[in-house]
């Protein structure tokens, strides 16, 4: 019989944060941007600069370090962590070895029926680096320091994972709270979540871990959850041809469905850290961590438990809806202004949900305004438009935000409620459709269907299908 | 008039009152500069033209009063490790050929704003590394006093042009007494001051836990006046230290009654030239009879500081060098096979020997398995000295020491043995250990008609009790120029 | 002489520091490091157990640094120095993985 293998997986999350500068130089961190365009002497690594810490990096490291359980490090430190690559100016990344934010913490994970704890190690602050472009031109890079310096923290789990499942549940958890926290918005393919995965492999049973490798450049849960495979076999095989696993790092290839070692003789990962002479010490009083605290949101299990006791919606609504703290914002606040928390569940989980799939959005993209679909649900709830309307003014809403109340009456799209035209377009279809109204009469209900929907159309869709209905009803009597 | 035999502080004063212009001002240091320079080679960059086209701005901006302080109009030189913006600035490195800052840095801001006249920047050390300012790849300065002579360093260069008065004043840069050793060698006077007085922002950095930026200039008045001029605190530097005062000159007093000097035996033993020794005791007879109370003590730890100086320094340089790489700025190798012999080739043929040797003793000292031994052992050993110190100044008001063991040794004679080369900084190396300030005035000459200088050292945050003792006794003397400088023009 | 500095140290060091030492020059740097890590073991004689390693002098802390941007377009002065660039960028040799 085949021997058992558990695979040991511990994960290194890179999060960018959400400042709008970089770690240590008042430079931009917007996305895009003609290349070193947001760069200064600082980011750029010139002789003579010197960095200076932002604030807000330390507040967002702290409140996710929070947020996921930790101890925060009363006397934290940064250490210089030293080598050689173009895309890392200073050839020395400012980043956390000793004395790190935050550590050990843990986050609960949920697959299938079953709970379990991934303990977090610890957690640190660090600069991001540059971008490198291949030149296919004539086979050079080109470097580009706009996201020098950006800031990070790496979120360092114990080895608690044993399957792809339980590492995309941790990422996921781990998203879901850093949005909430709103330190980032934790988008894989644009690479403000990076994740790498260190997999060994050991006979089912036994204790001690077998040798592990560490994979990099994974862009998406389907590429982890493939790399997560393709190592694990990887490593099987090479235990049962009775090789050795040797200690490496893997770049991970997800359109060959393969990986590779990184490693050269240039390399000599030996990043002889020591304490940055040009930073000073961060003392983390009681007294700041309780005001991090109190502004911590309310997360998403809280507010699913509150949703099911609070609001009338399905389990599975509350779900999507509290998966994106923007969602759940849109959600309650629109709730609040109109009452009617089931229509909201309802146009956020269908036409939303549509729209965001066919324009590739996520929900964090969402730019509506709760006022305006509140006041959408509105004009439907009174009759104002009809549900074929509301729809097409909902686009409206979705891409620009638009004021239904306004877009409406601009476009004479309410409703009609004057009975006299009604009738009149009435009779015109009744003498125009002999053979439905003679259906009718003789017992066939679904030709009134059809009787309507002429109707509707004759008026522009702007007719009231309740009354349209109700009218006919009394005509064909 | 002998424009150039001015202190700065006095040019300054003549300027304001309209009895030298500024150009005239400039055009004598010039003209010094291209009498001497061949023979003394301070500078690597003499920034004729941009110091003529600035004079004519700051006399005009003298003329309308904005400029009033006692430095406008006063050309100064800067140590080439310090980012001039479009002005070259090498830190005497094959490496740095061409670099032209796109900033500059706050302490020569600091001076601009007082309306200084940078003349050009000073030859060094390479990387501030060494003691002789024979590692500039630019060729070594020689010792206005002796040109057979270097002029010590690393800011040597600065030193040189002082006393050979091609400038009234400089700034220099000390990580380990490479502006109080030099500044003994030639016979000027210069400050070191407390970590994180002046801002290291634009200051190519060395060990950046030990490098300050300080004055050089040909007395007290003068040093003391600069550094109330570059001393500031600069949120841009997060180890600069906002200082409840920056009023140096109130300390120009002549009066020490009652001021408590310490005398480490240890400095005064064996190791110590009997030629540098008896100036310097003289020296402190002289306070002592101004009313100074002066005593021996035992400082102890003083030979661990030279290698814990060494591990630190090294350690925080090969960090801080990794960025000259051919990659953003300065020298690129002209042939190379990939990413990785670029680098190789490029820092090979950038940095010269002293700088290598040190990149690679830090390199090793912070790898796998030796950081505990090494790195942490010197800073513990850092920590040991700083108590000392403190312990010091709960007796004593400032420290007498010397600058250096000997007088400005002969050209060619320090390189060949490193560690015989590092323990002449035995003096002055404690003091950036435990952040201190220091200064170094002439206090005589040897038999071969060099300057020894004295150095007194103050307690963090204390350099107007240095000021004051320094000045009391510069007031007993007059204050010597070497031929060169004294040489009609 | 305690310190032995072997071949392969030399090799890896100048790994680690981007250096490449001539055949001399290796040999030089040996001996080098093998005096200087000789005298600094001096500081073994030291007895430090205890003390907390000192890397910042004074006991300053918290130096921050407001989320406010204000560096515009740097494209300009950071590529200034460029030994190579092309389409803004710095150009380097292949970089790879």
């Amino acid at each position: 019989m085949a021997k058992q293998y558990e695979t040991v997986i511990g994960l290194e999350v890179h999060v960018e944060l959400a400042t709008k500068t970089k770690i240590f130089c008042s430079c931009s961190t917007e996305f895009g941007g003609a290349p070193n365009t947001h760069t200064c002497p600082v980011c750029t690594g010139m002789p003579g600069s010197l960095p200076v810490l932002n604030k807000q990096v330390v507040e967002y490291a702290m409140a996710i370090g929070l947020a996921t359980n930790c101890d925060i490090t009363k006397v934290c430190k940064f250490d210089r962590k030293n080598y050689f690559y173009p895309d890392n100016p200073q050839n020395y990344q400012i980043s956390q070895l000793y004395l790190p934010i935050a550590r050990n913490g843990y986050v609960e994970i949920e697959v299938g029926d079953t709970k379990k704890k991934v303990r977090i190690h610890e957690m640190h602050m660090e600069e991001d680096a540059g971008k490198l472009i291949h030149d296919e031109w004539d086979d050079t890079s080109l470097v580009d320091y706009n996201r020098s310096g950006v800031p990070l923290v790496e979120i360092v789990s114990e080895p608690d994972m044993r399957s792809a499942d339980e590492v995309i549940a941790y990422l996921e958890k781990l998203r879901t709270i850093i949005q909430y926290l709103g330190a980032s918005d934790c988008k894989l393919q644009e690479g403000s979540m990076r994740a790498d995965v260190n997999l060994s492999v050991r006979e089912a049973g036994t204790k001690e871990f077998g040798t592990r490798t560490e994979m990099k450049n994974l862009n998406s849960f389907k590429a982890i959850a493939r790399a997560i495979e393709g190592e694990h076999e990887r490593q099987i095989e090479l235990i049962e041809a009775g090789k050795m696993v040797v200690q490496e790092t893997r770049r991970w290839d997800d359109n060959k469905e393969s990986s590779h070692a990184m490693r050269s003789k240039e390399d000599a990962q030996d990043y002889r850290y020591f304490p940055e002479p040009d930073l000073v010490p961060i003392v983390i009083s009681d007294e700041w961590i309780d005001k991090i605290r109190s502004r911590q949101p309310e997360f998403r299990d809280e507010k699913l438990e509150r949703y099911k006791k609070e609001f009338d919606i399905p389990q599975y609504d509350a779900e999507i809806i509290t998966e994106s703290k923007q969602m759940a914002d849109i959600f309650e606040k629109t709730t609040a202004l109109c009452g009617k928390s089931k229509k909201v569940s309802n146009w956020l989980m269908v036409e939303t949900m549509r729209l965001l799939k066919e324009k590739g959005m996520e929900p964090e993209d969402i730019s509506f305004s709760p006022e305006n679909l509140a006041k959408l649900i509105q004009l439907t709830e009174a009759g104002t438009i009809n549900s074929s309307v509301a729809k097409e003014v909902f686009e409206q809403i979705f891409d620009k935000d638009v004021d239904p109340d306004q877009y409406v009456e601009e476009h004479g799209l309410k409703t009609v409620n004057d009975e006299g035209a009604l009738e009149a377009v009435l009779e015109k279809i009744i003498a125009e459709n002999p053979q439905a109204v003679a259906d009718y009469r003789g017992g066939k209900e679904k030709a009134l269907g059809a009787l309507v929907g002429q109707t509707m159309k004759a008026m522009k869709g702007k007719a009231n299908p309740g009354m349209v209905n109700q009218k006919l009803k009394e005509m064909l009597k | 008039m002998d424009i150039t035999s001015l202190t700065a502080v006095e040019l300054g004063k003549k300027i304001k009152a309209k009895e030298i212009s500024v150009m005239d001002a400039v055009k004598a240091s010039i003209a010094q500069i291209e009498k001497v320079e061949k023979d003394v080679h301070s500078f690597v960059t003499v920034d004729k033209e941009g110091a003529l086209k600035r004079a004519e701005e700051v006399q005009k901006q003298i003329d309308d009063g904005i400029l009033t302080g006692p430095l406008a109009g006063v050309p100064v030189a800067i140590k080439d490790n310090m980012c001039t913006k479009g002005m070259l600035t090498t830190c005497s490195s094959k490496i740095l050929e061409n670099f032209r800052p796109t900033f500059t840095s706050e302490a020569v801001l600091n001076l601009e704003k007082a309306g200084a006249v940078i003349i050009g920047k000073t030859n060094m050390d390479e990387f501030a590394m060494g003691s002789t300012t024979e590692t500039s790849y630019y060729g070594a300065t020689k010792n206005p006093w002796n040109l057979e002579h270097v002029p010590g360093g690393s800011s040597g260069g600065s030193c040189a042009a002082v006393a050979a008065e091609e400038c009234p004043y400089a700034l220099g840069s000390d990580t380990g007494g490479s502006i109080r050793q030099p500044s003994s060698f030639c016979g000027v006077v210069g400050i070191k001051p407390t970590y994180g007085t002046v801002s290291r922002y634009g200051l190519v950095a060395y060990g950046s836990s030990l490098d300050q930026i300080g004055p050089i200039a040909k007395d007290v008045t003068d040093c003391a006046t600069i550094l109330e001029t570059i001393a500031s605190y600069d949120t841009k530097d997060s180890t600069s230290i906002a200082r409840e005062t920056y009023n140096f000159t109130s300390a120009l007093k002549n009066d020490v009654k009652g001021m408590k000097i310490g005398i480490p035996r240890s400095y005064f033993g064996d190791g110590l030239d009997a030629e540098v020794r008896e100036p310097i005791l003289n020296a402190v007879k002289v306070l002592e009879e101004k009313g100074a109370i002066v005593e021996e003590f035992d400082l102890n730890l003083v030979k661990y500081a030279i290698p814990a100086y060494y591990v630190i320094a090294s350690a925080e340089a090969s960090s801080n060098l990794a960025r000259f790489d051919g990659v953003k700025y300065g020298y690129r190798t002209e042939t190379y096979e990939g990413l990785h012999n670029m680098y190789k080739k490029t820092r090979s043929e950038g940095f010269g020997p002293e700088v290598k040797r040190r990149i690679m003793l830090g390199s090793f000292v912070l790898s796998s398995g030796y950081y505990d031994a090494y790195y942490l052992k010197a800073l513990r050993t850092k920590a040991l000295i700083k108590q000392e110190f403190d312990r010091a100044f709960e007796k004593y008001d400032v420290i007498i020491a010397p600058a250096a063991p000997t007088t400005a040794p002969e050209i060619g004679k320090s390189l060949s043995d490193p560690i015989q080369m590092y323990l002449g900084d035995i003096y002055t190396i404690s003091v950036n250990l435990a952040g201190l300030p220091g200064i170094t005035i002439p206090v005589g000459k040897d038999t071969k008609g060099l300057p020894v200088g004295m150095q007194i050292i103050g307690n963090c945050f204390e350099e107007n009790k240095i000021i004051r003792a320094a000045y009391t006794f510069e007031q007993t003397k007059t204050y010597e120029r070497p031929e060169i400088a004294k040489e009609a023009r | 002489m305690a310190n032995k500095i072997s071949d392969e140290t030399i090799e890896y060091v100048g790994i680690l520091a981007k250096l490449e030492l001539s055949g001399q020059e290796k040999e030089d740097a040996k001996a080098d490091m093998e005096k200087m890590l000789d005298y600094i073991d001096t500081l073994n004689e030291l007895d430090t157990e205890g003390i907390e390693p000192m890397s910042h002098v004074f006991p300053v802390h918290n130096v921050f640094r407001e989320d406010v941007v204000v560096n515009g377009d740097g494209s300009e002065d950071t590529l200034a120095n460029a030994p190579l660039k092309k389409d803004q960028s710095f150009k380097v040799p292949k970089t790879i993985g």
